[in-house]
């Protein structure tokens, strides 16, 4: 981990919190959010790359899983704190800049759609230096060019440690890209989205 | 140099708000009231393979090169559609509307924003199982003249049609799907038969008008594409066109919940987002 050419970080309040995942994601997903409350003070928008006939049901089992509330958005629906959003299958979803959700039906970026790094630059342009960006377990390098975005503007970037994850294609490559901040297993990192989100919360 | 990257995205925005001014200005398509996250995506993605440096550097070239021009709003207006996307709607559509539709002695429908055709020819399908086709007239609209020269050829790619057909079976297809296509090498062409009672034509949601007497409006996944006032607008047209209990029909993910029209319309399939104009009130 190269954290010696990283200056510590002003404090920054964040404004919402970017995820994805592919192959091993769900497990990572669920490994982080667990820990978060039903009052979380960020929003969450996760890409987890799905079968386009899911129906739901990746957001359903997620649902069961956590505290924090989870739904699969509707297009134009506004962006609130403490829920975890989750790409519908067969369609990228982005943030607008007034804070809404939009989905599109475009041709598939990186084989996917959802795509990861559809979502990423959208929020790096939508939130600037108040996102924090979290690449997961995979084996695509989609998620790397919206870390990388997400970087350029200043905002946070995490990667779940190769080593600790399923698949650590996804991960490494946007680590090898060198636009990672911190470098954790899936249990600190959401120790770290904990903190953070209170740090927000003071802030706002 | 360096410490003005961060700007660069904020200074990309605003190049992009100009380019859409001087294409509305020179050419009349708004799509300044387009989903904005989207239309940053397809400009970017065009101007790397544009041959200019920066999106300032498009509005020029647009405005007095039209193909150019032309080039870029083909781009702006690619919609992926696949046949009987989403069966459970068709299935839908069949088992709740068409019954319905059966009631009228001829049925008007109208396709928006139907782009390369496959949902058109999808739903050509279901109105001749139902037996309902012969009397029905599709008016299929968009605002893409080659995508709608691919919707009237009626030929698509081979591959996929494994997609197709499963997804035809699901929607409650009644026969074999290869009865409604030939194959050739890497392309099949579907059944000119199920272009019979199809009116092809060019209409933009964004500035044209009503189209006529409908008792079924299908456009999906095209609203997503704007923001919420030209969403309203192409609402006010559909509800406008659609007869008193009319059927409106989305795109799944796709809501009435935050429009002008929300309470001219009841629920007939929530998850197939399938809508029924209200008759007035009788109060």
């Amino acid at each position: 981990m190269n954290n010696k050419e990283h200056k510590p970080r002003r404090e920054v309040s964040y404004h919402a919190v970017v995820m994805g995942g592919s192959a091993g994601g769900f497990k990572a997903f669920i490994a982080i959010l667990s820990s978060l409350p039903k009052d979380y003070a960020l929003p969450i928008l996760l890409v987890q790359h799905l079968h386009h006939n899911d129906d739901g049901m990746f957001s359903r089992h997620l649902s069961n899983a956590l505290k924090i509330p989870v739904i699969e958005p509707y297009d134009k629906q506004t962006i609130e704190p403490g829920i975890v959003y989750t790409a519908p299958a067969d369609y990228h979803m982005l943030v607008e800049m007034n804070k809404t959700i939009a989905l599109s039906t475009d041709e598939k970026v990186n084989w996917s759609r959802p795509s990861i790094d559809v979502l990423f630059e959208s929020a790096a342009l939508c939130y600037g230096n108040r996102v924090i960006g979290i690449i997961l377990s995979g084996a695509s390098a989609d998620g790397t060019v919206g870390m990388g975005a997400i970087k350029t503007a200043g905002g946070l970037t995490m990667a779940q440690d190769p080593n600790s994850s399923a698949y650590p294609v996804m991960p490494q490559a946007a680590i090898d890209a060198g636009v990672v901040d911190y470098i954790l297993t899936a249990e600190k990192i959401g120790n770290k989205l904990m903190a953070l989100g209170q740090k927000s919360n003071q802030h706002q | 140099m360096d410490q003005n990257e961060h700007l660069k995205p904020q200074i990309q925005t605003m190049e992009i708000d100009l380019l859409l001014e001087a294409i509305f200005r020179r050419y009349g398509y708004d799509f300044r009231s387009y989903a904005r996250a989207s239309i940053d995506r397809r400009v970017r993605n065009f101007l790397s393979s544009s041959g200019c440096d920066s999106v300032s550097e498009m509005i020029p070239k647009v405005i007095h090169d039209r193909a150019f021009f032309s080039r870029l709003a083909r781009n702006f207006s690619i919609a992926v559609t696949e046949m009987f996307r989403d069966p459970m709607v068709y299935r839908a559509v069949r088992e709740k509307v068409v019954p319905m539709l059966k009631t009228w002695p001829h049925v008007k429908i109208w396709h928006a924003g139907c782009a390369t055709g496959e949902e058109v020819h999808s739903l050509a399908i279901v109105l001749k199982e139902e037996g309902l086709y012969d009397r029905s007239t599709i008016y299929a609209t968009d605002f893409n003249d080659d995508a709608l020269d691919r919707a009237r050829e009626g030929i698509y790619e081979t591959a996929k049609f494994q997609d197709a057909t499963r997804n035809y079976q699901q929607a409650g297809g009644k026969r074999s799907f290869s009865e409604y296509y030939h194959a050739m090498y890497n392309a099949a062409a579907m059944d000119s038969s199920l272009r019979t009672r199809v009116v092809f034509s060019t209409h933009n949601l964004a500035s044209d008008s009503v189209f006529g007497e409908m008792h079924l409006v299908f456009c999906r996944n095209v609203l997503i594409y704007f923001n919420r006032d030209l969403q309203n607008r192409a609402l006010n047209l559909f509800t406008e066109s659609l007869i008193h209990g009319g059927f409106l029909c989305l795109g799944t993910k796709e809501s009435l919940r935050f429009t002008d029209v929300k309470d001219t319309f009841d629920v007939v399939d929530k998850k197939s987002r399938i809508y029924k104009k209200r008759r007035p009130s009788n109060e």
